[in-house]
């Protein structure tokens, strides 16, 4: 890297993330000056021009792609229309241990004087909350789910290539047009389709305002500049920025910045979960890449400059802070964009070029936070990318992590997208499957499957309350047989469900009726052509997902009860219960004869494997088809981010010999230590799984890294992954780092402030993880080549 | 059905063959290597090993010992070496604390272990290992293997010291698509005082070997004081040239990682604590032996 973008890299990296009131008190003078003068949509678009005509401006210093969320790098922006944070919670917020964000005094005098007065008892959560049954609210104390949208706005967004190829005029163009094929003669929703596209029109002009401003910031910086050779770059950022994003891009710096800018638009719009990922942006950059080289417009490191600017421009912007639940479940400043490599064009053939190394080379020197990038790799991807991307994966930062490309396309086009599309799909967030520019995939929170058992072991009483929030579904002793266990589990999971999905479907309708998202449903496709905003059923495609946690949890558990209650009958139903209510005081030996002579998850072991298998289609019975208010459908995915530490938090001893409050199996992972076969048996076990019903699965590995040295090292760990691919796995991720590395960095947390590990389907700062997160990760199994 | 003791089967093993492979551990062998790095593999009979520390006096070892001894006490002794169920104990176990070594395992026990990983070999070159112990030392068990992954498509690779009756070294050596055959020391009287065994007829079977054309790997475990003086490696390095030029020629620097297990066993380390170990000794060490070999017109390199 040159000296440039180790300069910019290092403030980046250094920059403290600090609470931002800018976006917040723009918005409340909006709204307290326009609200119920237009309709929703169009105060939605007016608001977000009025950010984009005067929010604060920054250019950099050495900056070549250029444009920020908040008024400086890591200065976060809040969303007060959705969550207003109260004084206490920027209070936490400023002093918490983990993820916190400086608050300065101005910021909280703007809350405590402007915001707060206006959104209290008019914020989507406080509206929400006051209308949300008491069922679903003890479930959610408990723990048996969470819910995303309860403080942002739904996620998952990737975009395709149709940004560099249609400029925001162009779409201008295309939003009037639609507007005057209306049918106001037979069509009922004519009004309402005339506002969304009204309203799209308007925060199009917003997002080409907020460019026009950093041209002529630009042009100002440029005359006032004594370098003469920034001066230059500085009339060039004017003049990209003057060209981007009215107009599509000529080159590689115009389409870098294109996409720069759109994220920002919608990220200062909703900033919804897992913000925004550009999807495949190798294969969106790569014909601009080649023209330039040919034209003699730029070289390879001119290019891999320009993206290392953009690398870092992402890692400027922190995911908005949480608070609650939410900050338990997902405690991170990672924002989850998710860059795609490799893959497959619409035509199926292999996407792999030039600028997929580059982003990977990036990727490699830069070791920041944001943005992640994973490599979709296809039975056609060439071999060369793989070994690039185990090469980057073996430096331990649990980057790239890599995805079966072949496994992504069926799985959408089993949910039913054309197979063009699903190729244009990907991996967004973590591991989330989705059909990039043309779909809304929205994920409504975590499901706590261990917990669901520990309601079926106790007829439906919570025994860390006492309450009964569950289904009587009757006392284990008198339960006739492990079907009738398994049956009572399968019954406590439909009920969860069933409150769960209520309050997500009256969420998603709350963001239909209140939070439209104008500027992205612009740039997503058949929003426009439907006229129906993004969060209304406006995309192409239309998902739910419910992610479901501790697959390898309830899967040892039942195969303990099964095993020892049931065929071996060396553990009466009493002992257990009165081992897993004390969290086996006194009985270590009850623990270790469940735990050691259990047939477990992740050892390529049927007896395991097919409970997993089971519980696996039982999710996918509760979850799989529901229909969600915006013409969508609900799926499952394998998935825990972090939320497994929390859930297990929330959870008492399992009768897989997990003690009370300690991580739940992570993903689609086996249980900490349960693995004891190595890695092809864990992968075995895994693609038992049909994965291509799932929105996806996540498999960690963690690996000592004596055990890939070497030239064979890489080979092998290249061939894991292509045989586990060959057999339908459809996600693996890598931590390469011992157990001694990271005791010492929780020794010295700063000499070690840039370790970065994989802590779900993103990788962190391990200093910046909390003790039980720590301890999680320390306690996976460590895959040692023999 | 023929069957076998194995003591181990690690999957994902790359250090014993190219690519990835899964390692099966014959239990049984007629050397006795000073540096032995898999002391359990020595005695030709299952074992019982006590981790003491891990027990927690629950009682079930009593409970299932057919003899009704108290195995906790008495694991491993001579009364215990004639159980009817040996290892029921270990079996009843919940901490692990004992554990049995050694498994009596027909062969399609193994096939089946050996079938579950083939998506693995396939990609990346691999197959089976046959290890030990000395895997010679159960001759119809291993050929029967060895024939049984041949039909079913899965490479095989033996790991042996080479000692055994010739007509069955010949004839494992070419259903193997892999030997690695050990070369440790030339000298005939060393090599005995180091291993229990002359070397005589181990240098015999592998010239034979390579004659017969099997494609064999030689591989050297370089151990401090026994066979790192320059003189010992030009020999081997001269014995191994004089058979093939160009063969390949593993060295394997000495490690006593093992140690741990000669105490779990209530033994000496019988290495007791070379001078030369320290890690930047051996790697030089290891580096000038490679060199030797290389100087005679082999292919050596450093690991498995």
């Amino acid at each position: 890297m040159n000296e440039r973008i180790k300069r910019l890299r290092d403030e980046s990296f250094n920059a403290k993330p600090s609470f931002s009131a800018e976006r917040a008190a723009l918005t409340t003078e909006f709204y307290m000056e326009w609200q119920g003068r237009v309709s929703t949509p169009v105060l939605r678009a007016m608001n977000f021009r009025n950010l984009c005509e005067k929010k604060a401006i920054y250019i950099g210093e050495g900056e070549l792609i250029v444009g920020e969320r908040g008024p400086r790098p890591k200065a976060v922006s809040t969303y007060p229309e959705l969550t207003c944070h109260s004084e206490e919670d920027l209070r936490v917020l400023d002093t918490r241990p983990m993820a916190s964000y400086s608050v300065a005094e101005a910021d909280a005098d703007a809350y405590r004087e402007l915001v707060i007065p206006y959104w209290r008892g008019r914020s989507m959560r406080d509206r929400a909350f006051a209308e949300i049954p008491e069922d679903w609210k003890a479930l959610y104390e408990a723990g048996l789910f969470t819910e995303f949208m309860e403080q942002r706005a739904p996620g998952h967004t990737a975009l395709d290539d149709s940004i560099y190829r249609k400029g925001m005029n162009a779409r201008r163009a295309e939003i009037a047009a639609a507007r005057a094929l209306l049918d106001w003669g037979a069509d009922p929703e004519a009004l309402a389709k005339d506002e969304e596209l009204k309203a799209m029109g308007i925060a199009c002009e917003g997002a080409i305002s907020f460019a026009r401003r950093h041209a002529e910031a630009a042009e100002a910086m440029a005359s006032a500049e004594e370098d003469p050779a920034r001066a230059g770059e500085l009339r060039r950022i004017a003049e990209v920025c003057r060209r981007v994003p009215a107009e599509e891009p000529r080159d590689f710096w115009e389409a870098v910045q294109t996409y720069w800018f759109v994220h920002l638009g919608t990220i200062t719009e909703l900033n919804g979960w897992d913000a925004m990922s550009p999807g495949h942006l190798d294969q969106h950059l790569a014909p601009f890449y080649e023209r330039d080289l040919a034209a003699g417009l730029l070289d390879r490191e001119g290019a891999k400059e320009i993206l290392s600017c953009f690398w870092i421009k992402v890692n400027n912007t922190p995911a908005p802070p949480k608070v609650g639940v939410t900050a338990a479940e997902s405690g991170t400043y990672n924002d989850f964009t998710n860059i795609n490599l490799g893959g497959l064009r619409s035509d199926g053939s292999d996407a792999t070029s030039e600028v997929s190394f580059l982003a990977l080379e990036v990727l490699d020197e830069l070791q920041l936070l944001q943005p992640q990038a994973n490599v979709q790799l296809s039975a056609r991807s060439p071999e060369r990318l793989l070994k690039a991307a185990a090469l980057v994966a073996r430096r331990g930062s649990g980057y790239p992590s890599l995805f079966n490309a072949d496994e992504v396309v069926m799985a959408q086009v089993g949910m039913g997208k054309t197979l063009e599309d699903a190729r244009g799909g990907g991996t967004s967030g973590c591991i989330e499957t989705g059909c990039f520019g043309k779909e809304a995939y929205l994920l409504h929170g975590y499901l706590n499957s261990p917990k669901l058992l520990e309601l079926a072991l106790n007829d439906g009483v919570d025994p860390s309350t006492g309450k009964a929030i569950g289904l009587r579904t009757g006392k284990p002793e008198l339960f006739d047989g492990f079907e009738a266990l398994y049956a009572a589990y399968e019954r406590q999971l439909a009920y969860v469900v069933d409150v769960k999905v209520r309050v997500s479907n009256y969420l998603d309708r709350m963001y239909a009726q209140y939070a439209p998202a104008p500027f992205l449903s612009a740039v997503v496709a058949d929003c426009v052509s439907k006229g129906r905003d993004y969060y209304d059923g406006g995309a192409r495609y239309n998902t739910d997902y419910i992610q479901c946690c501790g697959l390898g949890t309830t899967t040892d558990s039942l195969s303990a009860i099964k095993t020892h209650v049931y065929e071996r009958r060396d553990l009466a139903w009493r002992d257990l219960l009165d081992a897993l209510a004390s969290d086996w005081k006194g009985r270590e030996d009850l623990r270790l004869l469940v735990s050691n002579k259990t047939p477990r998850f992740g050892n390529d072991d049927d007896a395991a494997d097919a409970i997993a298998k089971r519980v696996v289609g039982s999710w996918y019975a509760a979850i799989d088809g529901r229909r969600s208010p915006r013409g969508g459908t609900y799926h499952i995915d394998l998935l825990s981010t972090t939320c497994h530490v929390y859930f297990g938090l929330k959870t008492g001893a399992t009768p897989d010999g997990r003690h009370a409050r300690l991580p739940e199996s992570d993903g689609a992972s086996p249980a900490q230590g349960a693995d004891r076969r190595g890695p092809t048996a864990v992968a075995k076990s895994l693609a038992k799984i049909d994965i291509a019903r799932t929105g996806g699965s996540l498999l960690n590995q963690r690996f000592l890294p004596k055990a890939l040295e070497g030239e064979g090292g890489l080979r092998a760990l290249c061939s894991l992954v292509r045989a586990y691919f060959g057999m339908g796995g459809h996600h693996i991720q890598f931590n390469v780092v011992d157990t001694a590395t990271l005791r010492e960095a929780q020794r010295k947390p700063e000499d070690y402030r840039g370790l970065l590990v994989r802590v779900a389907g993103y990788s962190d700062y391990f200093v910046d993880l909390d003790g039980n997160h720590q301890e999680e990760i320390i306690s996976r199994t460590a895959q040692e080549g023999f | 059905m023929t069957s076998g003791l194995v003591f181990d089967v690690r999957r994902f093993s790359l250090h014993d063959g190219p690519g990835i492979r899964t390692a099966v551990f014959l239990k049984g062998c007629p050397l006795r290597c000073l540096w032995c790095h898999n002391p359990e593999g020595l005695s030709p009979e299952p074992e019982l090993l006590n981790r003491r520390e891990r027990c927690v006096a629950c009682g079930r070892c009593a409970a299932a010992c057919p003899l009704g001894l108290d195995p906790r006490a008495e694991a491993g002794s001579p009364s215990c070496a004639a159980c009817p169920d040996f290892g029921a104990c270990a079996e009843a176990c919940p901490a692990e604390a004992l554990q049995l070594v050694g498994r009596r395992m027909t062969v399609e026990q193994v096939m089946a272990e050996l079938r579950a990983d083939y998506p693995f070999y396939e990609e990346s070159g691999g197959g089976a290992t046959f290890s030990g112990g000395e895997p010679l030392a159960q001759p119809e068990f291993l050929l029967e293997l060895l024939r049984a992954c041949r039909a079913e498509g899965i490479d095989t690779a033996l790991d042996t010291s080479g000692w055994g009756e010739r007509a069955l070294v010949l004839e494992a050596g070419g259903l193997a698509d892999l030997v690695l055959f050990d070369l440790k020391l030339a000298d005939d009287a060393r090599h005995e005082a180091a291993t229990g065994v002359p070397s005589g007829p181990i240098l015999g079977n592998l010239a034979a070997l390579v004659a017969a054309g099997a494609n064999v790997a030689l591989r050297l475990p370089l151990v401090p004081g026994v066979n790192d003086a320059l003189g010992d490696l030009e020999e081997a390095a001269r014995f191994a040239a004089s058979l093939s030029l160009g063969m390949k020629v593993h060295i394997l620097p000495y490690h006593d990682s093992a140690r741990g297990k000669y105490a779990l066993r209530g033994r000496g380390y019988p290495m007791g604590a070379p001078a030369q170990a320290s890690p930047e000794g051996m790697a030089a060490a290891t580096r000038e032996a490679a060199r030797v070999f290389e100087k005679a017109g082999l292919a050596a390199r450093i690991g498995g």
